[in-house]
């Protein structure tokens, strides 16, 4: 090891390259993080203002601003933009930034890799967002794109869409690949698996999903190509085919999905919950454990997205059954989390109150997860509001309120600078308050009957579709908010001490913030 | 100071007056908001279900956010400036892995059971083919060979805002299914194009109608009335746009409509001996489009290319009267546009097919022809 550290001595202090150039061909661990994040920014803006069409559209009964086609595009596209633009590209990204850093190494284990396996995620999204322009328009068949709406019934835009998903799949592995290399192969000596922050803990479960899954749905996606332009007839059941193997496979890849969009979260909310109640985390061996669970048993729920396709009894009381069981670990987490802040010695700084918010609202979330996997129930709550709200609760106050708490926690170390406190409570309490006022109402439409993906509907549920709306537009406008707290730290403020906040343990606290464009050149002993 | 204390009352007030006015229209109909307990013994049992989870999952939000906010506010910096250093304890992690386990082993077997009700699969008393299309319903009464199209019978200016809306706003359709009270109904749900899937709250029923496949429900509907529900399966445009109405009747009233079904298919057929003038077959025509073609050819015949092409102007609508035909009857592989040989009668697919080459200037520049009744029985004899 020290061989090799001394053959690299002459590049140890060089700095970054200067211009547009740095940014393209870096390999720094960290340039390449910066870029993840603003990439998910900015997707999250676009996929934002997709979310304000709809609701704008919903506010009154009635097709007011846009036609039912148009609807049906924005809807998929700020699904497919919020999961593959915004919120896993924001987990890669602080996995860049903070792997490495918490585990000791001096980089990701593939450099090069890593700028690929970002530089692909523009041209995915400029190929998917092109579309709108297209002939026919963009896709309109919702995220889950279910064949045969999606192949025989698709507009022409598919076949873009097609390569669009297999690119950020490719970009998904590669990361992932990386990720898993860089924690088996380069943590500090001393640093075991069972002493590894939570955080690289819950990316290296998480690289393992996505390393699982990706390829299904570029199976599904490529099954779908060849229907559409080969002749085949994997998803057409007039050709003997069978469209219900498609929803096999989509959520087979689909569920653990989901737990790659919630896992880091998790990583993310212990470390700060840990910091400002100022006590050590509760049951650090428990965490572990419920995250594996987690990710073992995702793999054996899908076919609760489709209770209502015909399934016979037995898969159905299978589905439930292990459902049911996640709630197990999920809960096992969320009481480690109480325990860790039981006597503590808690202050309430911004990444306190995301993370505070977030164990709050994902419980809610939780909770309504747990109500759609009672198969008799899930058939009135299957594709309503109910359903919208409850990923909803878990996605919005949970992988994305993560990801906030985590730049208000980590900026310091990233920019050198503090952020506005007054102004990041403020961006907290306009969210929550937006988040809540947007999302708790549908619940109640959806059990009063309202199916999702619907331009319009039946008057009953005006009032609430009204509220809704409102709470929508606010919280949009709070993130503009978000954008204004970033750019004022990375331009300036109050100089950040390298422990930056009292109670924070890890080794990422250790160097000095700004984190230096090369860090742990030489691995830190842990002990 | 003082400016920013009135503003605070002030805002404050305003948010009083909304709250009290507001809600009491809301409030007051509170079950609204809730899952209906529909009219049958399953729809009954699934809310049961539903308020039982409910009331666990509020118990146990109750039991953890109140330790959670405790410590939030007992254990600050300021009250406890000298944290605790536990961080393990075998025993209650034990404890809170097992209990929540036993409760869930509590709301498994109930559920499990309504499910098991819920997939008996029984032959019912009366059988009814349930077939989803873009963006309607066709009902199939196995036993009396009735069969009929439902589809939205909300006006468009109702949708665009230009005449107010009705009380059922998109809760109506032109002909419900309907079905006796008290008597066990069988659906067996299949779909011709896309994935659709049907669902009526007030029966506790919503399965997937899945093209190539048949899956069933049944109902035992315990109250006359009309309910209400949706398509719930993201089918295209006009998803939304294809309600499922059911009328529950006394089984007398029933059996009269059955045969007063069986009367009016023996009036079409006379019709289709009919001699049709060009105006009637036009007239009618124009009904017909109207309810089958507007979603997607549009009223003004422009369609929304390039998905569904523009009737007004096209060679074949003007110039190619056998292909016309045979568009209609047999639909267009690969495209969205569908069969319609077993949707419209002989009358309403030659009117149909009559109005189009009529309309929007396709009989001025084209060659004008247009189709009867027996154009239509002709096509459908075997050829040999």
């Amino acid at each position: 090891m020290s061989s090799v550290i001394e053959s690299h001595h002459d590049d140890h202090h060089h700095g970054p390259a200067k211009g547009l150039m740095r940014w393209l061909l870096t390999t720094n661990h960290k340039d390449i993080g910066t870029l993840y994040l603003w990439f998910s920014f900015a997707m999250f803006l676009i996929g934002g203002a997709m979310a304000m069409v709809i609701r704008a559209e919903l506010f009154q009964p009635g097709m007011q601003i846009v036609e039912p086609e148009f609807y049906n595009q924005m809807l998929t596209l700020h699904g497919l933009i919020m999961v593959f633009g915004a919120v896993m590209p924001a987990f890669v990204g602080l996995a860049n930034w903070l792997v490495p850093m918490m585990v000791g190494a001096p980089d990701m284990a593939l450099p090069r890799l890593n700028n690929l396996s970002f530089w692909l995620l523009p041209f995915a999204f400029g190929i998917l967002l092109s579309s709108l322009f297209m002939e026919g328009g963009a896709p309109n068949f919702g995220w889950t794109f279910y064949a045969p709406l999606s192949t025989t019934y698709a507009p022409p835009s598919v076949t873009f869409f097609i390569f669009s998903v297999h690119i950020m799949g490719a970009s998904s592995i590669m990361g992932s690949i990386n990720v898993i290399v860089t924690i088996m192969n380069m943590r500090a000596p001393g640093m075991d698996l069972m002493k590894m922050p939570l955080f690289v803990w819950s990316w290296l479960i998480t690289a393992y999903l996505l390393i699982a899954v990706m390829p299904v749905l570029a199976g599904a996606v490529t099954m779908m190509l060849m229907d559409i332009h080969f002749g085949t007839s994997f998803f057409n059941a007039a050709g003997g085919g069978d469209p219900v193997l498609f929803q096999h496979i989509f959520w087979f890849f689909g569920h653990p999905e989901v737990y790659i969009m919630i896992l880091p979260a998790f990583g993310i909310v212990s470390h700060i919950i840990e910091t400002f109640s100022r006590k050590q985390l509760f049951g650090y061996s428990s965490m572990v454990w419920a995250m594996l669970s987690i990710a073992i048993l995702s793999f054996v729920v899908w076919a609760h997205h489709m209770f209502t396709v015909g399934m016979p009894l037995a898969a159905e009381l299978f589905f439930m059954w292990a459902t049911m069981l996640i709630a197990v670990p999920t809960g096992v987490k969320v009481f480690n989390w109480v325990a860790t802040m039981f006597k503590g010695s808690i202050t309430y700084e911004t990444p306190m109150l995301f993370a505070i918010s977030f164990v709050v609202l994902f419980t809610i979330g939780g909770f309504s997860g747990l109500m759609l996997a009672i198969v008799p129930a899930d058939f009135q709550y299957h594709d309503t509001y109910f359903v919208v709200a409850h990923f909803h609760y878990v996605l919005v106050p949970g992988s994305i309120f993560s990801i906030m708490a985590a730049v208000y926690y980590w900026i310091p170390k990233w920019t050198g600078n503090m952020y506005d406190e007054r102004l990041g409570r403020l961006h907290f309490w306009l969210s929550f308050v937006g988040v809540n006022v947007t999302f708790f109402p549908q619940h109640w439409i959806g059990l009063a009957g309202m199916p999702r993906r619907y331009p319009d509907y039946a008057l009953q549920f005006a009032d609430w579709n009204m509220v809704s709306t409102a709470g929508a537009f606010l919280f949009g406008a709070s993130q503009i908010l978000f954008l204004f707290i970033v750019l004022k730290t990375v331009m300036g403020g109050k100089k950040a001490t390298r422990q930056v906040w009292e109670g924070a343990r890890g080794l990422e606290w250790l160097v000095e913030s700004p984190a230096p464009y090369h860090t742990f050149s030489t691995p830190p002993k842990v002990n | 100071m003082f400016k920013k204390l009135n503003i605070l009352c002030k805002s404050a007030f305003s948010a009083l007056l909304i709250l009290s006015l507001y809600p009491s229209k809301v409030l007051s109909d509170w079950d609204a908001l809730n899952m209906t307990e529909g009219v049958t013994q399953v729809s009954r049992d699934v809310f049961e279900l539903h308020m039982l989870i409910f009331y666990i999952c509020v118990a146990i939000g109750a039991v953890v956010f109140s330790v959670m906010f405790y410590s939030l506010f007992r254990y600050t910096k300021k009250r406890n400036p000298n944290p605790s250093t536990f961080h393990e304890s075998t025993k209650l992690e034990l404890a809170w892995t097992v209990v929540p386990f036993l409760i869930l082993i509590a709301m498994a077997v109930p559920a499990s059971k309504t499910l098991t009700e819920i997939y008996d699969d029984e032959e019912g008393e009366i059988n009814i083919q349930v077939v989803g299309y873009q963006w309607k319903w066709e009902y199939k009464y196995l036993e009396d060979d009735i069969n009929f199209f439902s589809n939205l019978s909300t006006d468009q200016d109702e949708i665009y805002n230009l005449v107010p809306k009705g009380e059922n706003y998109l809760l109506e359709v032109d002909e419900p299914l309907i079905i006796p009270v008290d008597t066990r109904v069988r659906f067996l749900i299949t779909a011709n194009d896309v994935i659709h899937s049907w669902w009526v709250p007030d029966f506790a029923i919503k399965q997937d109608a899945i093209p190539g496949f048949i899956n069933t429900a049944w109902t035992r509907a315990e109250e006359t009335g009309i309910y209400r529900g949706n398509c719930t399966e993201l089918c295209g445009k006009n998803h939304g746009f294809m309600p499922v109405v059911v009328k529950v009747v006394e089984k007398d009233e029933y059996n009269d409509w059955v045969l007063a079904k069986k009367e009016e298919a023996i009036k079409l057929a006379e019709l289709t001996e009919k001699e049709w003038s060009l105006d009637e077959l036009t007239d009618r025509g124009e009904g017909v489009y109207q309810k089958n073609c507007v979603a997607c050819h549009q009223m003004n015949g422009e369609g929304l290319p390039p998905i569904f092409p523009a009737l007004a102007g096209s060679d074949i609508v003007m110039f190619d009267k056998d292909r016309n035909v045979e568009i209609l009857m047999e639909g267009v592989q690969g495209a969205a546009m569908q069969s319609f040989a077993n949707q419209l009668s002989e009358v309403d697919m030659a009117a149909v097919i009559t109005y189009t080459r009529q309309a929007w200037g396709n009989a001025e520049n084209g060659d004008g022809e247009y189709v009867v009744p027996s154009d239509i029985v002709e096509y459908k004899k075997p050829k040999i």
